[in-house]
């Protein structure tokens, strides 16, 4: 009967964890509740990180902090009753931290940092125009895998498995690279949104500080999609060549993805109905027909052991790109299927204002209980979202107490190396340990005690500018 | 009221520019009342005709000749040592006019900025240098060995603009990305750790960019004094011209509902099909059949339907009657309520917000799901002929519809529409889709007595 109890709410859940029990006994059900979410915000949650990142530096000591900088930004929490409390703001990580444990959100966002403190705004607007407005804000994106019903057979809506995530995997690499590269940004951090997409949180000063309009040129920068269901081309590349941002991220990384990883695990050519939406994207009857006729007739006599999806593929580039097709077009439209299929969807609207909100990493999902953990760009396809930590895991975990570092499959799970004295600070990471210490500059961030180890993912992104 | 005749009116300080002026301050000079006025109607022409042709779609080429003729023909003056000053004068005046909300400074902004942009491409570019000087810009050309250790990806650039391009410019500019935002955003720009790569025959942005981000500026400024003392300084004289102009060649902006307001809910479907214009149409349909729409769409039909004359109480029980099929009361409640009553200007910041007109409707960019924008922009010729076979139009009226369409006419395409659905005549052309709405009502309202 212990889970029933769980479940109807006792807080007197075991947390301490100085009963060493067996691992079964301590296994918190799983679910997501609001007892949960206390012990994790009470316990977890990296309240003193995100204020440090939040605050850009303007917490120290030195003359030409802003002081008022962390408090002029606003936060928005989603209660679980559905009540939305819009522009929070919070003068200290003491105050945040106070109030996340006291309303015990279901869901926090960020959004910009304000011109006054947005708590205040009424006050202010009596003064005039445009006293309110929003300043600085990280250039955020928002990827989401719904956006992609169109290409993937596996799932719809907001499931995901590890045959369509990849998709993510490559807007990551495709995204961050061209934000390292090509804008020159350096502070990026990547999060899980927790259900279907990830988020990307551009932190350089230079970022923050663009306006809107420079924020909607890089998201056009980014958007090559322009279809909708009623328009037959979803991507149209025109001119001679491709745009050396799209011939790098094509040569790089879409066109392996989409035929070594794509094309078979979605098995895009397999049937009628899957290869037709292909042919579509061939303004050729001719060409089309050869096609369709090669593919309609070998369908039962194909024994081969190549992959039908691949086998299809090659013989659709070999009709395009063979010397008889003198026009440029056709070429480019092998070009224009593998862009239409793996190439980054980004919820552009998030992007373009500063006045956006974005769900802050660490919340918790309250659909799938997961853990917006933050995602190494390097090593994002070892990212395996079905085994992100969940509320009740982590639970289960912190009553077991002590420190679990299962660094074998990925997951670096640092936590409560002392209850009795000492804060508990945990972080999630993927990938190797040695690498994180690299990838991250700021290694004073990095203690290690003994063989254990504690590290601040954040802190690599508070300190700059 | 009084007419004023041939007052000495001087605004303020400063120095004449050749050709292209850069507005920076007010001009010290003598206008007569008059030509205060006459002046700036004829540069609102110029405005007018180039906010026509940017809704129409026309590409830059085009927009080159359309520009040209229609200075050439609003902006002459008998006196070639005046030509300078009514451009100087009318541009001053129509800031005075369009300073005094969001939305005028909006349109003004872009317009004058479109404005300045062709005619500065028409100039040499000894001119183009000279002005850049005088805008100030801090860029120098890129070195040879830089240019060289670059030159492969700027020819790549390039070549994904102009296919046929035998050389490429020599003369770039190193410039931060975010000054030349919309070379960023159409990708004509090479971009590396930050820095955009200019060409000579670019600079048009950088030199744009300036002038915007400057007369934005002045803008704002414009309106505090005119809050502040113009206003009340010039009542019996420039104030009444000021507010009359503004109105005059806009057009109504149906933000308020018009004559024949209120639809009620259960009217609703039937007014879609008879009165609404294809984009809206298409909309409504979709959230009868999806019970969602995604945010553009939202705003573009929510917006609509109230300049149609629907209580916001109604339009909360429309959205909700549709979205809680879809995601429930409660979320409808929690998430959507809140975006509506926004739209109604009592969230927020309480702005209500006016329809979106054609020439914002066209220049939308709808993706993954979306369903809002111009259908003749934006659907596929299939698609478009099937929508259009669904409101009747009949198959001669069709083919000029898709001619209008493929020539990029997408308001006189729709203007068609209009006429074979309705066998009538619009001669005044459809330039926002609730004047189609309240054309179409006044139509069917004229048949109905007359068959009575």
């Amino acid at each position: 009967m212990t889970r029933e109890e769980t479940e109807n709410g006792r807080d007197d859940m075991q947390i301490d964890g100085c009963e060493t029990e067996q691992m079964q006994d301590n296994a918190v059900p799983d679910g997501f509740n609001a007892n949960y979410l206390k012990v994790y915000y009470g316990k977890l949650f990296p309240h003193a990180e995100i204020f440090k990142w939040m605050s850009y530096g303007n917490d120290g000591k030195h003359p030409a902090c802003d002081h008022s900088y962390f408090g002029r930004r606003e936060f928005s929490f989603t209660l679980d009753n559905d009540i939305y409390l819009r522009f929070q703001s919070f003068n200290s990580a003491v105050e945040l931290e106070n109030s996340i444990k006291e309303k015990c959100p279901f869901k926090i966002d960020i959004g910009p940092v304000y011109s006054v403190d947005p708590a205040k705004r009424h006050a202010y607007a009596q003064a005039g125009d445009n006293v309110f407005t929003p300043v600085e804000r990280e250039l955020v994106f928002d990827v989401d895998i719904t956006d992609y019903d169109d290409v993937r057979y596996c799932c719809s809506g907001a499931d995901i498995c590890l045959d369509c995530w990849p998709l993510m995997t490559v807007a990551i690499k495709v995204i961050d690279t061209a934000l390292r590269d090509d804008f020159g940004f350096n502070h990026i951090l990547w999060a899980y949104s927790g259900r279907r997409g990830v988020h990307c949180w551009v932190c350089d000063g230079k970022a923050r500080r663009l306006n809107n309009e420079q924020r909607a040129a890089i998201a056009d920068y980014f958007r090559v999609y322009k279809g909708n269901e009623n328009s037959l081309k979803k991507v149209s590349l025109t001119g001679h060549g491709l745009h050396p941002f799209l011939a790098r991220s094509y040569n790089e990384i879409l066109k392996d993805f989409f035929e070594e990883n794509l094309l078979p695990s979605q098995k895009l050519f397999s049937n009628e109905e899957r290869f037709e939406k292909i042919l579509e994207m061939i303004p050729d009857e001719s060409i089309t027909s050869e096609l369709r006729g090669k593919w309609q007739e070998n369908r039962r006599s194909s024994i081969s052991k190549e992959d039908i999806n691949v086998v299809r593929w090659e013989q659709l580039k070999h009709v395009l790109q063979s010397g008889k097709q003198k026009v440029q077009g056709l070429r480019r439209c092998v070009e224009e299927i593998v862009f239409s299929y793996t190439y980054p969807r980004l919820d552009m609207e998030v992007s373009k204002h500063m006045n956006h909100l974005l769900k802050a990493p660490f919340c918790v999902h309250p659909k799938t209980g997961r853990v917006c953990i933050p995602i190494d760009p390097n090593h994002c396809e070892e990212f395996d979202p079905t085994t992100v930590p969940t509320l009740s895991k982590l639970l289960g975990e912190l009553n077991m107490g002590g420190l679990k570092a299962d660094s074998d499959n990925g997951i670096l799970t640092v936590k409560n190396l002392d209850l009795y004295n000492m804060k508990c600070i945990w972080v999630f990471y993927f990938g190797k340990v040695d690498l994180l210490i690299q990838f991250w500059e700021i290694t004073t961030y990095v203690k290690v005690i003994g063989d254990q180890m504690i590290v601040c993912y954040l802190a690599s992104i508070c300190f700059m500018n | 009221m009084e007419i004023v005749r041939s007052q000495r009116n001087s605004l303020s300080v400063v120095e004449v520019v050749p050709t292209l002026p850069l507005y920076r301050s007010a001009p010290l000079l003598e206008v007569r009342l008059e030509d205060f006025e006459l002046y700036a109607i004829d540069r609102l022409r110029v405005l007018k005709g180039i906010s026509d042709g940017l809704s129409r779609g026309k590409k830059p080429d085009e927009m080159d000749k359309l520009v040209d003729d229609l200075w050439k023909a609003n902006m002459r003056h008998p006196q070639t040592s005046e030509v300078i000053n009514k451009d100087i004068i009318s541009h001053f005046v129509l800031r005075l006019v369009y300073c005094r909300t969001e939305e005028l400074r909006k349109w003004f902004l872009s317009m004058e900025t479109t404005l300045f942009r062709y005619r500065f491409r028409l100039e040499s570019s000894d001119v183009q240098r000279a002005l850049m000087t005088e805008f100030d810009l801090p860029y120098k050309a890129v070195g040879n060995a830089e240019f060289e250790s670059v030159k492969e990806k700027l020819i790549q650039v390039a070549r994904s603009i102009v296919p046929s391009l035998s050389s490429v410019d020599t003369i770039f500019y190193k410039v931060p990305f975010e000054e030349v935002p919309e070379l960023v955003a159409s990708r004509r720009v090479f971009i590396l750790k930050g820095n955009a790569y200019v060409a000579m025959n670019q600079v048009v942005s950088l030199v744009v960019t300036q002038f915007r981000s400057h007369l934005s500026k002045a803008l704002v400024l414009t309106n505090r004094k005119w809050t502040s003392t113009i206003r009340e300084q010039e009542k019996d004289r420039l104030t009444p011209i000021v507010e009359a102009l503004s109105t005059s060649y806009l057009g109504p902006d149906y933000s308020q509902p018009r004559e024949f307001t209120e639809i009620s809910l259960k009217d609703i479907d039937q007014v879609a099909k008879s009165s609404f214009p294809l984009c809206m149409r298409h909309l409504f349909e979709k959230l009868r059949e999806d019970h969602h729409l995604k945010h553009g769409g939202r705003m573009q039909l929510g917006l609509f339907l109230k300049g149609v004359g629907l209580k916001l109480d109604d339009a909360l029980a429309f959205w909700k009657a549709e979205f809680s099929r879809k995601v429930g009361v409660e979320r409808f409640d929690k998430e959507y309520a809140y975006s509506i009553r926004h739209n109604y200007g009592k969230e927020g910041k309480r702005t209500d917000y006016t329809p979106y007109s054609c020439q914002k409707v066209i220049s939308l960019t709808p993706g993954v799901g979306d369903h809002h924008g111009c259908p003749y922009r934006h659907f596929s010729e299939e698609n478009l002929r099937a929508a259009l076979g669904k409101m009747g139009v009949g198959n001669r009226a069709l083919e000029d519809v898709i001619d209008k369409v493929r020539n990029r006419h997408y308001q006189l395409a729709c203007t068609l529409t209009f006429e074979a659905v309705h066998s009538s005549s619009c001669d005044a052309g459809i330039n926002h889709p609730n004047q189609y709405f309240s054309d179409s009502q006044k139509i069917l309202e004229s048949k109905k007595t007359s068959t009575m």
